[in-house]
């Protein structure tokens, strides 16, 4: 998948939920790329960390999905 | 099986709580106050002769037929029209009445034709029944005097004919089309003798309003109008109930048969969604059952250019499963999934998802609401807690105040929508809410007192603004808040939308809606006794579409419009079970019931249901299975009742991705387009050749009933099966009412339902043992997740934008006679109402790109382009062009872009950025995409044994 479509996606998700305050924000972000995003498409975006453009409370809900995964 | 004929009272029930006690040759009843005599009579099986009397109309009074005698008053009034009262004293059948009646009924055979035997009602009629009721035995003044005996016959519309010979002009035609349809296309022209029924002023019925739906048809007591199967085939001989393929109302229909043949659809007056009202689709357009283009016999191919080749049930499920099992084993067990289909029954969607579940071993299972009211099930269960709509259809009548948003009620849901209109007409408000001037903003005897003609992609911004205004007037029921929502989220909500941004003044900058109209239709929509949302794609069909949900569910929340009848958010289902399909666990995240995947507790359910292990991550949705496609990871898929290269946006995008895949499996009715791609094909059965539930737009679960074998000898529930076993799993459901079972024994809010149940009459989920019959409204003592949750509403403009190049913004949408991707209403007569897809083009816009109506004009996007005749309209605004996609010829989804909803992938097909320009002939696209048709279509000639 490309991993342009899926940080373009990721940041719809985060705009969303850029009201809440940083810490939930970050923990909703993240929840949803959990409950609704099949996993490959978050390993998509994973995979391209570094070159994707993502959204501040996006990168971190994204990185902390990354550091999960990782233990 | 008999011939259902349900009683007829002669007058509508009434609703009145007082109970009047009279005598009715010699019989004593009671009946509510308001009661007419010839109802009172019927209810203790007294049949009074009537004509121009039938219990869905109001009492007309003009036959003389019915006429009774009351002592101690005067003469012989019609007991239609005559009230019962305490105490009074009716004669039904003394000899003076008898002689009357006999005499009218000897009059109205002077000008009607005597042909019994011969008769196309012969068998089946009113008229003739009633004949004998009065005991007619001369008619003495003969037929030679002035008559209408040989006028002409009407038959221009495809499905029905009108005879004025046999019209006794009764009025139940003209007033069935304005009580029953409320559309008012009939009339009686003339006076005296020379009166006579008329569609609009002097037009035939094709050409006039008249819009098709039969209610003319079954009021008629004479046959003078006649369904054309009836006078082709003659009488059916015995019927069965069941349940309307089309759209998310769920009409029920009495099936009346020859045996295994149809003779006709005729709306039954007990289903609880349509009370014997019906529309031109469920009513008329079933003949594609046997149409021609059926495909009878499974097929398949090596490639999808090589030419089709049938082949035994056994041949084709053997192909599906080693195809299915040898790309799993090369390319892992999520490579492969299934489509699950709204058009298909709740038994055979559960079964679809179950074989990705439990035989696939993954969770790759999504349905067509994904492009339709997947954003309704998030907003709905983010903020409710459950993703359904909130009320059952009757609840309009109790509505004063009707928000209409992003929903064409008269095309999509006329059934419903004559409903919506008949309570208008009774003094309800109307709010519209949508880029066009839809019919119901102003038709005969129907207005809304605002209509809020947005640019497209700007709900959110737009309803925020409402409930600004709610908020900062003072118009919040504080009271509902305070008792019924999470207080914190209310505080934050209600701060978000007092800001100033979100006032009308602002919004009208972005929206095009001026402020005072947003002002006025809060104000309005605030302070109703009882204010209802009824929304549709316009709503859900946007980047944003999970958001505009949950600012309806806002709105409703924070004016108390919830938890009663007359209020609450109703989505309008598309297809006939949408509604059905989700609660089946259709969606890659969720479990039927809407429970996520993820949730331990609900998966060892299944898991000892079904004794496998569940994967607890959610698989992919149609968009990302189709991207998934291209990058290869994703590479089979089993497609039910679905046709995704038709509806899905971006055509070009899905077709690259089926394309891409090593097994497309299309299990359909016809070749559709999706089959076009396909490399296994397998005959579906259409709803009259299955048992099985459909679940309507108001959590209806109404039964399925086979009223003809499968054409091609296996109902769909049973193909599935026959995959599940051919890849090793021991499927052995005999009939589809097992199948319920199991999902009432896993589905809490299924629990109560059974065939059995249901065969006593429809049920509304959950039906369970809290609500053992049903819940017709719900959140009526709190909502199922607890407390309401207001959540804000942030507007985000669609990144599809307008530009030098795109200048105007495309929406697209459904028209009356048709069905989405129109496979099946194509395949009808509804053809002579649209045979093609046009284009709706505003004056200005027309006239500066040198467009005139009936034009061949290019349709072109950042997406693709296409071309199809423009129609000149100020029904949309300048800069808004719209058009529908019922027809693969002008394949509307070429130009629609990938943008979708953030929260669910709901594709944006409401905006999308066009240029619009004159043109000679189709596309490039339309042209290689007619070759690639005709290629694909190919079926290789059996060899002769």
């Amino acid at each position: 998948m490309s991993p342009e479509k899926l940080a373009y996606m990721a940041n719809q998700i985060g705009k969303f939920f850029a009201h809440q305050k940083h810490d939930q924000a970050v923990a909703a972000i993240a929840d949803h790329l959990d409950k609704f995003w099949d996993p490959r498409m978050r390993s998509g975006i994973l995979a391209h960390l570094d070159e994707v453009q993502l959204d501040p409370l996006v990168r971190e809900a994204v990185t902390a999905i990354a550091a999960r995964s990782s233990q | 099986m008999p011939l259902i004929q349900e009683t007829d009272y002669g007058t509508p029930e009434s609703s009145a709580a007082e109970q009047v006690t009279l005598t009715i040759d010699g019989q004593e009843v009671t009946v509510p106050a308001g009661t007419s005599i010839m109802r009172a009579a019927m209810e203790a099986d007294i049949r009074i002769p009537k004509l121009c009397a039938t219990d869905s109309l109001e009492a007309f009074g003009s036959c003389r037929v019915c006429l009774c005698e009351i002592e101690g008053r005067a003469g012989t009034p019609a007991s239609c029209t005559t009230p019962v009262a305490p105490g009074m004293k009716v004669s039904t059948t003394g000899e003076r009445v008898r002689r009357v009646r006999r005499g009218v009924m000897e009059l109205y055979l002077t000008d009607h034709p005597i042909d019994g035997f011969t008769s196309p009602v012969a068998g089946n009629s009113e008229f003739q029944e009633m004949a004998g009721l009065i005991g007619v035995r001369e008619v003495r003044y003969g037929q030679d005097g002035v008559n209408h005996l040989h006028s002409e016959i009407d038959v221009s519309n495809p499905y029905f004919q009108f005879d004025p010979a046999r019209c006794i002009v009764c009025s139940r035609c003209v007033r069935a089309c304005e009580e029953t349809q409320n559309t008012f296309a009939l009339t009686i022209e003339g006076r005296g003798f020379a009166s006579k029924v008329a569609a609009g002023a002097g037009e035939q019925f094709l050409t006039s309003e008249c819009v098709s739906c039969g209610a003319c048809v079954q009021a008629c007591p004479t046959g003078s109008l006649l369904e054309k199967t009836v006078i082709e085939l003659g009488q059916p001989e015995h019927s069965v109930i069941t349940t309307c393929a089309y759209c998310g109302v769920g009409c029920n229909f009495k099936a009346e048969m020859q045996g295994d043949t149809v003779v006709r659809m005729v709306p039954w007056k007990d289903g609880k969604a349509n009370h014997g009202h019906s529309c031109v689709k469920g009513r008329f357009a079933w003949g594609y059952a046997n149409h021609q283009d059926r495909i009878l016999k499974p097929m398949m191919r090596e490639k999808i250019t090589d030419p089709w080749r049938e082949v035994s049930w056994e041949e084709a499920i053997g192909r599906v499963a080693s195809e299915f099992k040898r790309i799993q084993a090369t390319a892992g067990k999520n490579s492969i999934g299934v489509i699950t289909s709204s058009r298909c029954t709740d038994e055979e969607t559960y079964l679809v998802q179950k074989l990705a579940r439990q035989v696939f071993g993954n969770n790759n299972t999504d349905t067509c609401a994904r492009v339709c009211h997947s954003p309704t099930g998030y907003g709905l269960r983010t903020t409710f807690g459950t993703s359904a709509g909130t009320q059952d259809f009757d609840s309009v009548e109790q509505a004063d105040v009707m928000m209409v948003v992003g929903a064409n009620p008269t095309d999509g849901h006329p059934v419903f929508a004559s409903r919506m209109k008949k309570r208008l007409r009774q003094g309800a408000k109307l709010i519209v809410i949508d880029p066009r001037r839809i019919d119901l903003v102003r038709m005969p005897h129907v207005e809304a007192s605002h209509h809020l003609p947005l640019r497209p992609g700007t709900n959110v911004a737009v309803l925020t603004s409402l409930a600004h205004v709610i908020v900062t007037e003072g118009l919040v029921d504080a009271a509902f808040v305070r008792e019924r929502c999470d207080a914190e989220a209310f505080a934050d909500w209600a701060a978000f939308v007092a800001e100033p941004r979100n006032s009308p003044e602002e919004v009208a900058k972005v929206s095009g809606v001026p402020a005072e109209t947003i002002r006025a239709a809060a104000r309005l929509y605030a302070g109703a006794r009882n204010g209802a949302i009824y929304y549709g794609l316009g709503v859900t069909e946007h980047s944003q579409g999970s958001t505009a949900v949950m600012a309806l569910a806002n709105l409703a929340m924070a004016t108390g419009n919830i938890g009663r009848r007359g209020v609450g958010v109703n989505p309008l289902r598309g297809q006939n079970n949408v509604q059905g399909s989700c609660d089946m666990g259709s969606f890659p995240h969720e479990l039927p019931g809407y429970r996520h995947i993820s949730d331990s507790a609900v998966r060892a359910i299944y898991e000892g249901e079904w004794g496998v292990t569940l994967d607890a991550e959610p698989g992919l949705r149609i968009p990302n299975m189709i991207d998934a496609a291209l990058d290869g990871s994703f590479r089979g898929v089993y497609i039910q009742g679905e046709d995704i290269v038709q509806s899905d946006p971006d055509t070009k995008h899905i077709t690259a991705g089926l394309a891409a895949m090593e097994c497309v499996v299309v299990h359909d009715l016809f070749l559709n387009e999706t089959a076009n791609y396909a490399h296994v094909f397998l005959p579906g059965s259409t709803f009259l050749e299955k048992d099985g539930t459909f679940i309507n737009a108001e959590r209806r679960i109404n039964l399925v009933r086979k009223v003809m074998a499968p054409r091609a000898s296996l109902a769909d529930w049973e193909v599935t099966q026959e995959i599940a076993r051919a890849m090793g799993l021991e499927w052995n459901y005999t009939h589809p009412s097992q199948i319920m079972d199991e999902i009432a024994r896993t589905t809490p809010t299924f629990a109560g339902v059974t065939y059995e149940k249901l065969a006593q009459g429809s049920v509304q989920w959950p039906c369970n043992d809290t609500a053992p019959e049903g819940t017709p409204i719900m959140h009526m003592n709190g909502f199922v997740r607890g407390t309401g949750n207001f959540v804000i509403t942030e507007y985000v403009p669609t990144d599809e934008k307008v530009g030098p190049r795109f200048p105007l913004l495309l929406t697209t949408g459904r028209i009356l006679s048709q069905y989405n991707v129109g496979a099946q209403t194509r395949r009808t007569e509804n053809v002579v109402w649209h045979h093609e897809d046009v284009l709706e083009i505003h004056p200005h816009d027309a006239e500066e790109r040198g467009v005139r109506d009936g034009d061949l004009v290019r349709l072109a996007s950042r997406s693709g382009e296409t071309t199809l005749r423009a129609r000149i309209t100020d029904r949309v605004a300048p800069g808004v062009v719209y058009t529908t996609f019922h027809h693969p010829a002008t394949q509307a989804n070429v130009v629609t872009s990938d943008y979708s909803d953030w929260a669910t992938n709901c594709p944006e097909y409401k905006v999308t950025a066009v240029q619009v320009s004159p043109s000679n002939g189709p596309s490039e696209w339309q042209e290689e995409y007619r070759e690639l048709t005709q290629r694909s279509r190919r079926i290789e000639a059996v060899p002769a044994k």
